[in-house]
């Protein structure tokens, strides 16, 4: 029976996010809040080998209490129970800051039943960073086996796990001692549409909800803006490029236009008189 | 495994969620299913929500629901191509509680009403589509949905899928609409700052206005643009009979496009950003095309059942006021345990004689009247606006004069007596 | 912690198959400033196997010393035993600074050292700058998702680190009378003490995208509609020779591989011509293509970002504007095109 962690966020859906190109400012309010998406495809790998293995899902999420929506969307893929920590002490948390809380959580998630194996994403879209996994990982003191494309095999009996990580140019095949933790490319798998009752039992479920003081032993100086190593010092808008030519014209005179310059950038592009 | 719930309801906009509010408040276990991301995702109304019919299914309801403001002036425009005559109504009596009517988002208020549904026990179960009623032994007792093991049973089906609804028409309870029973809208979602809201519409801080504009913004077809305010984006749509865009060759967008440019509108708009565009159908058959509404099992709610009022521009309300008839006599059905077609009978009956059934009576024959005499939208508005034009206009000729020309300028006398009796026929299908 | 005691800029060296990635050394190119402005050393740190050679690839480029870990240990990346040496080094040196590449590695490293260290760790940046007096790195990037960049600070840890992406800093020319100091340094770690194994390393034959390397881009974003839209992109781009680029939201919508996603989450590339093709100019999909020789835009929109970014623009509906650019490409059908 594995005991596998994912972790998972709750993040505004950057792609609707529409920026007010005068202002520069982000219309937040308007984004729906989505389950992480790289973390959709952790869970769904976690629900997979709990299937091959036999075993049982839990996610953790550190987030606002409407976060409630991401950890059921989780109980729709599959995961089994879902763990919220939720705490004004977490907020301004940088990926150290997070780290060390859901590596709380995930210890206090292990008291109960050890854990195997922690499932990451490859990155939020909204922090964008791909450090949390990592970060986890080594709080935990378990190695961390990031850009995960493929799981091979893991094998509790014999304390193992062995994974393809994606390369730049390729991929290398890597064989860890478990527990570990993997982050997860996006192409290891497919979430399918889920089944009618995953989609009941996750409309019904209310996850275990845990504040600081429910974490024990916590060191509250590593948490929050306070255990945050980074800061945000000025948010503003990229440098506006200038500006190019707008090309006149039709359509046609447009195009021998664009095909004037490029024969004048000869630097740049040449048409060279063929063989035949 | 497939589970049963007392009641499924199909669903979740003003009608299906005051179904599924009532049933769960009183303790029935009630699936409300939804194929968008979540409630309200897709759904679009011009924005005027109606206070009572809300009020009498949670109370107070304003003072925690997403409504976007109080209105507390109804303009009225009617279009020419260069001019406009206007009138309105604003009354501080609706600047307070309880208030008239509020503009709202549809993606919020949805969203907050369907939630209240769930915080009294209703499972909401959002991105399913329900595909058909399972019917056995000529009863409805369950629905088919898109998703794998997708079958879910229940005592009654509520069908609140809005107009068109495709789960009526297989069960044969209506046909296809035909184009002069459904009109097209499409409408735009305009942010501005709110301030210059406030300024440019004349209102006191939160307070809001709608005005309906009529005429030139519709190009002459039946039908109607609006222009609401919301707290911090304007409304701006226009909604046509099918027929008329047909029988034009005009695309809705351009219509919209028309509106927004046309110079008595343009300043209202100007220096928005485009937020959202989004079009949909109104049922705007009336009485005349209500479909069945009641079978074996199953009950048929708002625009689904084309509860819309068009001259009224009502909806939402009677959409909400059904979905709780619908709850009550079900409820009922529940003590017989007997969910046939006699038993949900009663539904009919009180929908007919409450103000949903009244309000379609009244105006049975009115968009179908309009639809067919043109000349109300085509030439009467124009008239009046050029008859104001010259009333107004100081040009040193005398308003007696003035008053001569206009009498002049309205035809021959073949042409009053018929413009006397359009009138009356006009007031005799809105009285 | 006495953040006195922390100075020099460090770069995290790269080393793949037998060479120093050339992000390292873009890097060393973005270090030499700030260490010029700060007025400390910069130096490289090499971890490997057979590496220590590779050093001198780093002084050209602007490295006044290297800090070298050759061990047998180090054959294969691994992050448990290369953080190790890191770390090991960095309290042994305690620089204030340092950087690595955005890579698959560099990424993975950083992020486990950071957390040991307990420092701050930027990803993904594309601008550095450090305060001369305060040595306080500037880190900024394009933030929240939006068209906005943030600039962040590690105030009071050190060292502060960042990763950043292939092709966004320039590498120096390169001095080859610039010379340096090699420190060799070596660690204490058994192979037990690692509990990975890299059992094999696969190189995928199949058809490699080479944007980074590519002389002429075509790239198409939503606009096309469709897969089948995009289906031009590929006929303009075979036509003229040219790599096929895309936009993230082209890359979502399943109508082009995300190998050829160009950039902040795709590849940042540096042709001679880059065409946008009905793509929109979003910031992340600027940082990844601004630094194109020539960039033109055609987009239906005439304000869309990318008009801002571009050489030239073109405003008319790609399915109008291409085919009549593939034919004034081919009017004359025995010349050839050639780029350079
Ligand atoms: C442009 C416009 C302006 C309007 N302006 C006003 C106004 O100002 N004031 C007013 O009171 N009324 C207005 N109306 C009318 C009002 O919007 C409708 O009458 C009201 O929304 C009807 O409510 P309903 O619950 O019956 O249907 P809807 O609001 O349409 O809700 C139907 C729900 O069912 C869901 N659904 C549909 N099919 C399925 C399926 N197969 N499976 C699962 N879910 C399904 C839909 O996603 C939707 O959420 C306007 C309408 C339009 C189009
Ligand atoms: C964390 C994060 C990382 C990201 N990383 C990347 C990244 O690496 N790369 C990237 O590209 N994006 C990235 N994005 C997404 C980015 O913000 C934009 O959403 C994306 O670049 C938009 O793609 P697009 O321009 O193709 O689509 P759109 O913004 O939808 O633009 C389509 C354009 O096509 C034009 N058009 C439509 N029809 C036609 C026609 N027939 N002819 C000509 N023009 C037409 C339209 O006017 C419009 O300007 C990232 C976003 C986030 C939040
Ligand atoms: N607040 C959080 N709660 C739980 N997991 C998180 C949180 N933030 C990040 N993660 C995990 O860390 C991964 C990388 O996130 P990031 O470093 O923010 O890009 C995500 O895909 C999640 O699996």
């Amino acid at each position: 029976m594995l005991h596998i962690v994912a972790c998972i966020k709750q993040v505004p859906d950057t792609k609707i996010i529409k920026m007010n190109p005068k202002t520069n400012t982000m219309d937040r309010a308007s984004a729906p809040a989505i389950l992480n998406p790289y973390d959709a495809h952790a869970v769904e790998e976690a629900v997979r080998l709990k299937q091959r293995y036999g075993g049982v899902v839990s996610v953790v999420t550190m987030g606002p209490p409407p976060a409630v929506k991401a950890i059921r969307k989780c109980i729709e893929i599959g995961a089994d129970a879902g763990y919220l920590v939720t705490d004004r002490a977490f907020a301004g948390a940088d990926t150290l800051a997070t780290s060390y809380a859901i590596t709380k959580a995930i210890e206090k998630i292990a008291e109960e039943h050890p854990v195997d194996l922690v499932i990451c994403g490859k990155m939020t879209i909204d922090g964008d960073t791909g450090q949390v996994g990592p970060g986890v990982a080594r709080r935990l003191d378990i190695p961390p086996l990031t850009n995960v494309k493929k799981v091979v095999e893991v094998n509790k009996e014999q304390g193992y796990a062995i994974v393809h990580r994606k390369l730049e140019d390729g991929h290398e095949v890597v064989q860890s001692t478990l527990p570990c933790l993997f982050s997860v490319e996006k192409e290891i798998n497919e979430v399918p549409y889920s089944p009618l009752p995953n989609m009941l039992r996750a409309a019904r479920y209310n996850p275990v909800v845990w504040s600081v003081n429910d974490l024990g032993d916590i060191d509250r100086t590593l948490l929050g803006l306070k255990g945050s190593p980074t800061i945000v010092a000025k948010v503003w808008p990229p440098e506006k490029p200038k500006g190019g030519e707008m090309l006149e014209g039709t359509a046609t005179e447009q195009v021998e236009r664009l095909m004037d310059i490029l024969r004048e950038k000869q630097g740049l592009f040449r048409v060279k008189e063929g063989q035949s | 495994m497939a589970e049963k719930f007392d009641v499924i309801v199909v669903g979740a906009g003003p009608a299906g969620t005051a179904c599924a509010y009532t049933l769960a408040k009183a303790g029935v276990s009630v699936l409300l299913m939804e194929r968008g991301e979540y409630p309200g995702s897709k759904n679009v109304m011009g924005g005027v929500l109606y206070r009572k019919t809300m009020e009498d299914i949670i109370p107070g309801f304003y003072k925690e629901a997403p409504v976007e403001r109080p209105i507390v002036e109804q303009r009225f425009m009617m279009l020419d191509k260069e001019s406009a005559l206007n009138f309105s109504y604003k009354g501080m009596e609706w600047a307070q509680e309880p208030y008239n009517n509020f503009t709202v988002l549809r993606a919020k208020f949805d969203q907050w009403f369907a939630d209240k549904a769930v915080q009294e026990g209703a499972l909401l179960l959002n991105e399913t589509v329900a595909l058909s009623c399972i019917v056995e032994d000529g009863k409805v007792v369950g629905i088919k949905t898109d998703r794998p093991d997708g079958d879910v049973y229940a005592d009654v089906v509520v069908l609140a899928d809005g107009v068109n609804s495709l789960l009526a028409k297989s069960l044969g309870f209506h046909k296809e609409f035909r184009p002069d029973e459904v009109a097209l809208a499409v409408m735009e979602v305009l942010k501005l700052d709110r301030k210059i809201i406030e300024d440019r519409f004349n209102l006191e801080g939160d307070h809001g206005c709608t005005i309906e504009i009529f005429g030139d913004s519709t190009k002459g077809i039946l039908g109607t643009a609006w222009l609401y305010t919301n707290k911090d984006s304007l409304n701006i749509g226009v909604g046509t009979m099918l027929s008329g865009l047909i029988k034009h060759k005009l695309k809705p967008y351009e219509l919209l496009d028309y509106v927004k440019n046309h110079p008595m509108i343009r300043p209202y708009i100007q220096g928005c950003e485009q937020q959202e565009y989004l079009a949909h159908l109104i049922p705007e058959g009336g009485y005349r095309s209500m479909p069945k509404v009641v079978g074996n099992g199953v009950i048929v709610v708002g625009d689904a059942a084309q509860l819309v009022n068009a001259i009224h521009r009502e909806g939402s309300n009677m959409a909400m006021a059904s979905g709780v008839m619908a709850a009550e006599t079900i409820m009922q059905a529940r003590e017989a345990n007997d969910f046939s077609e006699k038993m949900l009978m009663p539904y009919r009956d009180s929908l007919l004689n409450s103000f949903v059934g009244q309000d379609l009576k009244k105006y049975k024959d009115a968009t179908h009247h309009f639809e067919k005499f043109p000349q109300y939208f085509e030439q009467y508005i124009p008239l009046m606006n050029k008859a104001a034009s010259q009333m107004f206009t100081v040009d040193g000729s005398s308003k007696w004069n003035k008053q001569k020309k206009i009498w002049s300028d309205l035809g021959s006398a073949k042409d009053k007596w018929k413009m006397a009796r359009d009138l009356m026929n006009a007031w005799r299908v809105m009285k | 912690m006495n953040l006195e005691e922390y100075r020099g800029i460090w770069v995290y060296l790269e080393a793949r198959d037998g060479q120093i990635a050339p992000v390292s050394l873009e890097l060393l190119g973005a270090g030499r400033q700030m260490a010029d402005k700060r007025g400390v050393p910069l130096a490289g740190l090499l971890i490997g196997d057979g590496v220590e050679e590779l050093a001198q690839t780093a002084f050209p480029y602007g490295a006044d010393q290297v800090y070298v870990y050759d061990q047998r240990i180090f054959a294969d990346y691994r992050t448990e035993s290369y953080m190790r040496a890191v770390i090991e080094c960095v309290e042994k040196h305690k620089p204030e600074i340092i950087l690595y590449g955005a890579t698959t590695t560099g990424k993975d490293l950083a992020s486990a050292v950071a957390t040991d260290l307990q420092t701050g760790l930027t990803a993904d940046t594309t601008m550095l700058d450090v305060n001369a007096e305060t040595g306080l790195l500037e880190a900024s990037r394009p933030a929240f998702g939006g068209n906005i960049m943030a600039t962040i600070l590690c105030k009071k840890h050190r060292p502060q680190m960042a990763t950043v992406r292939p092709k966004v800093m320039k590498a120096l020319e390169a001095d080859q009378t610039r010379t340096g100091e090699v420190i060799k340094e070596s660690i204490k770690l058994a192979e037990e003490d690692i509990r990975t194994k890299v059992l094999k390393i696969v190189r995928e034959t199949r058809e490699k995208v080479r944007l980074d390397e590519a002389d002429v881009i075509v790239a198409g974003g939503k606009g096309l509609g469709s897969k089948e839209g995009f289906q031009l992109i590929h006929r303009f781009a075979e036509s003229i020779g040219a790599t096929v680029g895309a936009s993230r939201d082209a890359v979502e919508a399943g109508w082009v591989d995300h190998a050829h996603q160009v950039g902040q989450t795709g590849v940042t590339v540096t042709p001679k011509i880059y065409f946008a093709i009905g793509i929109s100019g979003a910031i992340q999909h600027l940082v990844g293509m601004r630094n194109s020789g020539l960039i033109i835009a055609i987009n239906k929109d005439p304000n869309a970002l990318i008009f801002q970014a571009c050489h030239y623009g073109i405003v008319g509906d790609a399915f109008e504007i291409v085919p009549l650019l593939m034919k004034a490409f081919q009017k004359e059908p025995d010349r050839e095109v050639t780029y350079g």
